[in-house]
């Protein structure tokens, strides 16, 4: 009986540690989504970006490098060694504030009371553009990213249990605990949040009642940038940052759909079913099936659950009166 | 006086009116945007200096200026079809799709439209058969000599006998990983290891479950096909779970520093099979630095110069060139067609004493391409990655093929073409 085999516990405790992964991606959706009923598909791309900027900060690399040399004829790439870590993170934390309120002053402001679609539709559009940004800005080429996190197994748990368990997965879950304590403080318990869930409900309404459409926008999009740099900080640190990182984005899909789009907790919940779920049935059944099961299997589960329960797990239920 | 003007606006409007007959137009189907850029950077830079330097240095092939046109296909197929019909019309000599889904594609419309296709090392193994697959060139080696040639080193690393060995596959789930599959199984027949096949779908930023099969299995060695993060990403798994790097061998598109500089230390010891030499310690490079990268006319910045997929980028252009001459003494002229120069690609030969006098000496292995034989030598060795120094090293001499199980699968799988797409074989040698 499979139950009892210690390597099935090796692989349910894998498949957490993955969820937590695909949970992170999905916290940005969720937070922009209940704060202003836009479904980011730039999420998986702020990631990168914030990735980037961050190795580029940390590596002393000159933005725009190649287009100056291009331009002016220099041969430039570096200005020096680079920023301590924390210091880079915090320069790249005020860049995504920085680009934050771009996005809203640019692309959002114009769009206030428009359908979902259409807002969903700029979305992709920003996603291509800053994907491209991302190119001109930082190049395309693997950089490698170190945080300081610890990685590599953990001798402590091999020696306990005999598994082995990534010392970076382990961190992810740390942080991720932080981040959906904190974010959920913020959006339950504090005046912005309930502005936020107000923006949420209707941007009219809310205008009328005296909320700054804007800068709540300004603000759920900052935050959004924070979880999208603490994703791309752990996707990076685990496979290096480059462009591949955006299509992150299609793991967090059917977290959200399976945890609901509004629900903090959905996202953590519905990544760990994910996260086990692709996992568990790749190992005992994928075989049988030719195997790489792991991408599609996770929308098949999500479809599934939503047979039962169309707004998630955690979703707010659409009740709609005549 | 009228008259003369006339005249005269009518030989400069003719002059301007006329292509430049003697370039020679080379399409560099790459992708420096997407998931694989970090791949498609380098070797369409080692490409593109490549051919700037002949046009700096030697005036061209033969007196005959290189104009390379770039394309961008993102690593899609569709896109790179759709590059292939926009660039096709401008003269273009060869392509170079740098992918095995879009040579796919390419392999009946370029044959029909008369153009030679060159898969350096990818693409469809079986189009080594030149009796049937006329256009299409995949010197210097196949995916099927890859394989075969990794068994043949684990042989020799395991004294001759891996009878009851367990071998694992970890591949890229397409077209292209997939081409190896059916030679590991005639080689796991003839040496009786046991093959496990494990597919990883594109990107392959997660692969969780693959190496948790990995360790559960334990297998005594593991061979890689993967491309872009996919490599990156298995190399940092191996290492997690403490599998032996040494045991661990890519093809050599899993081969470059990009696949193991993100992976650190863990990836110390990692090996992969390689067809040209690793490094900048080449007289080539000098003639680079000084009419290509200090001209300020290089195609990158100057980072990737040494590096695997440079040099692979390099190799690849130094044959088109060869190529290119080679058809320009067959046909008596600089001005070449596709026509032509698909004669060039299979007359090539490209020697030892020729890498020498090109710069490049013992920088690839000696080519020599015929009308049956589009494959050429199928030769490799295996490099190792020092984590330490970032370096690759060779620590074998190119090894053979075991021509036996690769020559029989190719005669197989191309007939099966053949007969599909009513080819009737060339009678040639």
């Amino acid at each position: 009986m499979f139950i009892v085999d210690p390597f099935f516990w090796e692989v349910v405790i894998s498949g957490l540690l993955a969820g937590v992964m695909y949970s992170l991606v999905a916290l940005g959706f969720v937070l922009i989504f209940k704060a202003s009923g836009i479904f980011n598909f730039a999420q998986g791309v702020l990631a990168l970006f914030a990735a980037l900027t961050l190795v580029g900060f940390q590596t002393g690399q000159v933005p725009f490098a190649h287009l100056v040399n291009t331009i002016f004829g220099t041969n430039i790439h570096h200005w020096g060694d680079g920023l301590h870590t924390l210091i880079a993170i915090g320069f790249t934390l005020v860049v995504m504030i920085g680009l934050a309120w771009v996005i809203v002053r640019v692309v959002l402001k114009n769009l206030v009371n428009q359908e979902g679609i259409i807002l969903f539709m700029a979305t992709i559009g920003l996603a291509y553009v800053l994907e491209g940004l991302g190119d001109v800005m930082w190049g395309a080429d693997v950089k490698p990213l170190d945080v300081g996190l610890p990685s590599g197994p953990s001798d402590t748990v091999i020696d306990m249990t005999g598994m082995f368990v990534e010392k970076l997965e382990i961190s992810a879950a740390v942080v991720a605990i932080i981040l959906v304590v904190a974010l959920t403080i913020f959006s339950q318990y504090t005046k912005m949040g309930r502005a936020l869930r107000a923006v949420a409900d209707d941007h009219q309404a809310a205008l009328s009642v005296g909320i700054a459409l804007e800068t709540i926008w300004w603000i759920v999009w900052s935050v959004a940038g924070l979880v999208a740099l603490v994703a791309g900080i752990m996707w990076g640190a685990k496979s290096g940052v480059q462009f591949s990182l955006s299509l992150i984005a299609l793991k967090a899909l059917p977290v959200l759909m399976l945890g609901g789009f509004t629900s903090i907790p959905g996202a953590i919940i519905g990544g760990l079913i994910i996260g086990v779920g692709e996992k568990v049935f790749e190992i005992y059944f994928g075989p049988l099936l030719g195997g790489a099961t792991e991408n599609w299997f996770a929308y098949m589960l999500a479809m599934v659950f939503l047979l039962f329960r169309p707004q998630g797990l955690f979703g707010e239920k659409i009740i709609e009166r005549v | 006086m009228k008259l003369s003007r006339i005249a005269l606006a009518g030989i400069i409007a003719a002059g301007v009116a006329t292509p430049a007959m003697a370039d020679l137009v080379f399409p560099s189907l790459s992708y420096r945007t997407g998931p694989y850029a970090p791949n498609g950077i380098p070797f369409a830079d080692g490409y593109a200096d490549y051919f700037t330097l002949l046009n700096e240095r030697d005036g061209g092939v033969e007196g005959a200026e290189i104009k390379l046109l770039e394309c961008e296909t993102g690593y899609n197929t569709a896109k790179g079809v759709e590059c292939y019909e926009s660039t096709k019309g401008e003269g273009s000599l060869v392509y170079q799709p740098l992918s095995t889904g879009i040579t796919y594609q390419l392999i009946p419309k370029a044959t029909a439209d008369d153009i030679p296709v060159h898969s350096m090392g990818y693409g469809r193994t079986s189009a080594a058969n030149g009796k049937v697959f006329s256009h299409i060139f995949n010197y210097p080696g196949t995916y099927w000599d890859a394989a075969s040639i990794i068994i043949k080193y684990i042989l020799s690393e395991e004294g001759g006998d891996i009878k009851g060995k367990k071998i694992a596959l970890v591949y890229h789930n397409s077209a292209y990983g997939k081409e190896p599959i059916r030679t590991l199984e005639k080689l796991a027949e003839k040496h009786g290891y046991e093959l496990m096949l494990l597919p990883v779908d594109h990107p392959g930023q997660e692969q969780k479950a693959t190496w948790l099969q990995v360790r559960r299995d334990n297998p005594d060695y593991v061979l890689m096909w993967g491309w872009g993060v996919m490599n990156q990403v298995a190399i940092k798994e191996a290492a997690s779970i403490r599998y032996p790097m040494d045991h661990f061998i890519g093809v050599w598109w899993s081969a470059s520093e990009n696949d193991t500089i993100p992976a650190g230390a863990g990836a110390d010891g990692y090996k992969a099979i390689t067809f040209h030499g690793v490094g900048s310690d080449f007289p080539i490079y000098e003639d680079l630095k000084k009419h290509v990268y200090d001209a300020g006319k290089a195609a990158g910045d100057g980072s990737n110069a040494g590096f695997v997929l440079y040099n692979r980028g390099m190799v690849a252009a130094m044959w088109a060139a060869e190529a290119a001459r080679t058809a320009m003494k067959i046909h008596g002229t600089t001005d070449l067609t596709p026509a032509m120069m698909r004669d060039g690609m299979e007359a090539l030969n490209v020697d030892d004493a020729r890498l020498a006098e090109l710069g490049l000496p013992g920088f690839t292995v000696p080519v020599k391409v015929s009308c049956a034989n589009h494959g050429g030598p199928g030769l490799g060795a295996i490099q190792q990655w020092d984590a330490k120094a970032k370096t690759w090293s060779l620590i074998t001499d190119f090894i053979s093929a075991d021509r036996e199980i690769v020559d029989a699968l190719i005669a197989d799988d191309s007939a099966a073409y053949a007969k599909e797409n009513n080819i009737t074989p060339r009678e040639c040698n």
